[in-house]
């Protein structure tokens, strides 16, 4: 048999029907909703009277349009307060199962479904959420869609799709310290652009990747959409295993060894061929962060921003001049030492337990610079209770950071949790477009320690300065 | 959904590369439940000043630009965010077309499904638009493939025949979909479901 990739493998398993000519039907194991990407899918679904065809493979979360402060009173913007009630109303007319706020287990859609063990080697999975890609860390082929797509799957479970191309990106070496997945994936996007994963599956492969932690590959995965990719996957092994075994929906007993044996196969063959190949040294690697306005104008932390007047004339050279004015920043000079007012640390991309013990390393008996305001946001209900539970909430507090409730927060600014116009914010998010943290905010993002270590600073900080 | 027929239009040129979701429409409009309205938000933070008035500098708010039913963008137009409210602003706008030599891959397929047609271009073409400039005139034509430049010279596009006969027709996947009835159960059948996900967590 041909050596198959590991998204090929789950492609050819998912395949319902191809008519020549036409693409093919994806089957979808599970769909995770939210507030946002699918009130307009339901009101579809209601006009031509169809039913959600399988709600015990669907769920849903409310984490995008809710306040990360004052739960107990009512929602004060009535748009969101809207939004948020319809998808309590959605739930309970098609009989979908919700993780509400203050059920224990609320959260960022990409944060709160593995912690529960829904995410299983070898499934396809979508969400109206182009960071859907989080899940490829666990081996499943994950990606994000839009709302009418949300209606589809809610009708059928399944998707029209072509297949896309392989690519695999080899991340060789062991990083060093200070190097976290965060800079991996930084790094990556700066090198390949935010077109060069456009049409492509990615799997991230080699040892940098094998020596993560499911939060890290998470990391990694969640932004391989800041790449072009729709995809990125990590082929699962015994740190999988490890973190699947029980966890709530992960199978038990006999069912377990037979899941892990199954899970196993899950790997692309030896001789698969990959229509791209792309290597990082994952040793030579440095504390990552952008200075512009997509993810790519990445550089290490110790590194000059570019000088516009060093490359061609061309949009591409408009574009820089048009984002470092924007972002208030000189080409040709240091990032380090950079004044930030606003650190952010959560998101889908870094809002997990490993997150927050990172940043509490580095905030413990240490204050947050005056004027700098820190904001540490939780990817979920289950994250809060842990971090409490070990003290990371008190730590965070003695350092003069706020402590929230779970949701999206200031990654997108829906909520409220936004940034003033021309104020800067180093973020453990995932995008820093204009306008993105709100309308005039500048977003430097870079990983959860090298925000702890700027929040004290008051201004960019290499975190190795503080270790 | 109506037939995507053709069309002349004048054409506004918005000439910046990857142009990500979070321009075409702000996550803070994305509130809504309905896909209705966002025209007047498209845009909106480049469109609009501090006090709320238009930028007369912006170039979808110069007079040659207005009425444009064709948008002439960057590459990778379209990246970042999911959101189909970027297609649903962008039809709301009065938009039936973006040119540009590259898009995003969700950008892509979320128009397709929105009679906004996404029309990729090679990079020559590309540089005549813009040379061409906010209200010149250009013709589109779905069932040829063809693009009808200002200067009267034809350039062929490429579409998916799938989602070309959709367009053509004006109809949507899901009716399609929804005739695999059949095979979608018989799939099912050989393929149970990993978990329930309606069993309450503490039962499990």
């Amino acid at each position: 048999m041909t050596p198959r990739t590991l998204y090929d493998k789950i492609w050819d398993e998912h395949i319902v029907a191809q008519r020549p000519g036409e693409p093919a039907l994806l089957y979808v194991d599970l769909q995770l909703v939210h507030e946002v990407t699918s009130p307009q899918a339901f009101e579809g679904l209601r006009q031509r009277g169809l039913k959600v065809r399988r709600p015990d493979r669907t769920i849903a979360t409310i984490d995008h349009s809710i306040p990360t402060i004052d739960r107990a009173k009512p929602i004060a913007d009535p748009i969101a307060a809207r939004q948020v009630a319809q998808m309590g109303i959605n739930c309970k007319e098609f009989g979908l199962p919700i993780m509400a706020p203050g059920s224990g287990h609320q959260g960022v859609v990409h944060v709160f479904s593995p912690e529960l063990g829904l995410i299983q080697p070898g499934m396809t999975l979508v969400c109206g959420d182009s960071h859907t890609a989080t899940h490829g860390a666990f081996g499943v082929l994950a990606f994000g869609i839009g709302t009418s797509q949300v209606e589809m799957v809610l009708a059928t479970q399944c998707l029209l799709q072509q297949p896309s191309r392989n690519l695999r990106v080899n991340v060789t070496g062991r990083l060093r310290p200070g190097v976290t997945a965060k800079d991996i994936i930084l790094a990556l996007i700066a090198k390949i652009g935010v077109g060069g994963g456009t049409g492509c599956v990615i799997e991230y492969a080699g040892e940098a990747i094998r020596g993560l932690s499911m939060e890290g590959r998470m990391t990694i995965s969640n932004m391989s959409i800041e790449a072009g990719a729709r995809a990125g996957l990590i082929a699962p092994d015994e740190v999988t295993f490890a973190y699947l075994k029980g966890r709530a929906f992960a199978p038990k007993g006999a069912e377990w060894d037979a899941a892990v044996a199954r899970w196993k196969t899950y790997v692309s063959d030896e001789g698969a061929v990959f229509d791209r190949e792309v290597t990082l040294d994952g040793s030579a690697l440095e504390p990552m962060i952008t200075f512009g306005t997509n993810p790519a104008m990445g550089i290490a932390i110790t590194g000059t921003v570019p000088e516009p007047g060093a490359m061609a004339a061309g949009i591409e050279r408009d574009s820089l001049v048009k984002a470092l004015k924007y972002m208030g920043i000189t080409g040709g000079q240091s990032i380090l030492g950079h004044p930030i007012d606003v650190v952010f640390v959560g998101s889908c991309t870094n809002g997990r337990i490993e997150d927050l013990r990172a940043a509490a390393g580095v905030l413990r008996g240490r204050k947050v610079a005056p004027g700098v305001r820190a904001l540490i946001v939780p990817g979920s209900e289950v994250v809060k209770k842990m971090a409490e539970a070990e003290g990371l909430d008190r730590i965070f507090l003695a350092a003069g950071a706020e402590w929230r409730e779970a949701g999206c927060s200031m990654c997108l600014a829906m909520n409220g949790d936004m940034l003033q116009p021309g104020q800067t914010c180093v973020a453990t998010s995932n995008r820093n477009f204009e306008g993105r943290q709100g309308p005039g905010g500048r977003t430097l993002l870079a990983s959860p320690i090298t925000a702890a270590a700027s929040a004290v600073a008051g201004a960019v900080a290499d975190p190795r300065s503080l270790a | 959904m109506k037939p995507f027929t053709p069309f002349e239009s004048s054409i506004a040129v918005l000439a910046a590369d990857n142009v990500d979701t979070d321009q075409i429409i702000p996550a803070r409009f994305l509130k809504t439940t309905t896909k209705e309205g966002l025209g007047l938000q498209l845009f909106h933070d480049w469109r609009y000043g501090k006090d709320g008035a238009p930028k007369a500098d912006f170039p979808l708010n110069r007079p040659e630009a207005k009425g444009a039913e064709v948008l002439i963008a960057g590459d990778n137009f379209g990246c970042g965010s999911s959101r189909e409210h970027a297609p649903w602003a962008l039809t709301d706008a009065g938009f039936r077309a973006v040119v540009s030599t590259s898009f995003a891959d969700i950008f892509y397929g979320n128009s397709l499904k929105n009679a906004l047609l996404p029309i990729k271009v090679e990079p020559g073409v590309h540089a005549k638009l813009l040379a061409a400039g906010s209200g010149a005139r250009v013709k589109v034509d779905l069932e040829s493939q063809t693009l009808t430049l200002p200067d009267g010279s034809t350039a062929s596009f490429p579409v998916d025949a799938f989602p070309k006969r959709c367009m053509l027709l004006g109809v949507d996947e899901l009716g399609y979909l929804l005739q695999f009835e059949g095979e979608i159960a018989a799939f099912e059948a050989g393929r149970p479901a990993p978990h329930d996900t309606r069993t309450p967590v503490q039962d499990r």
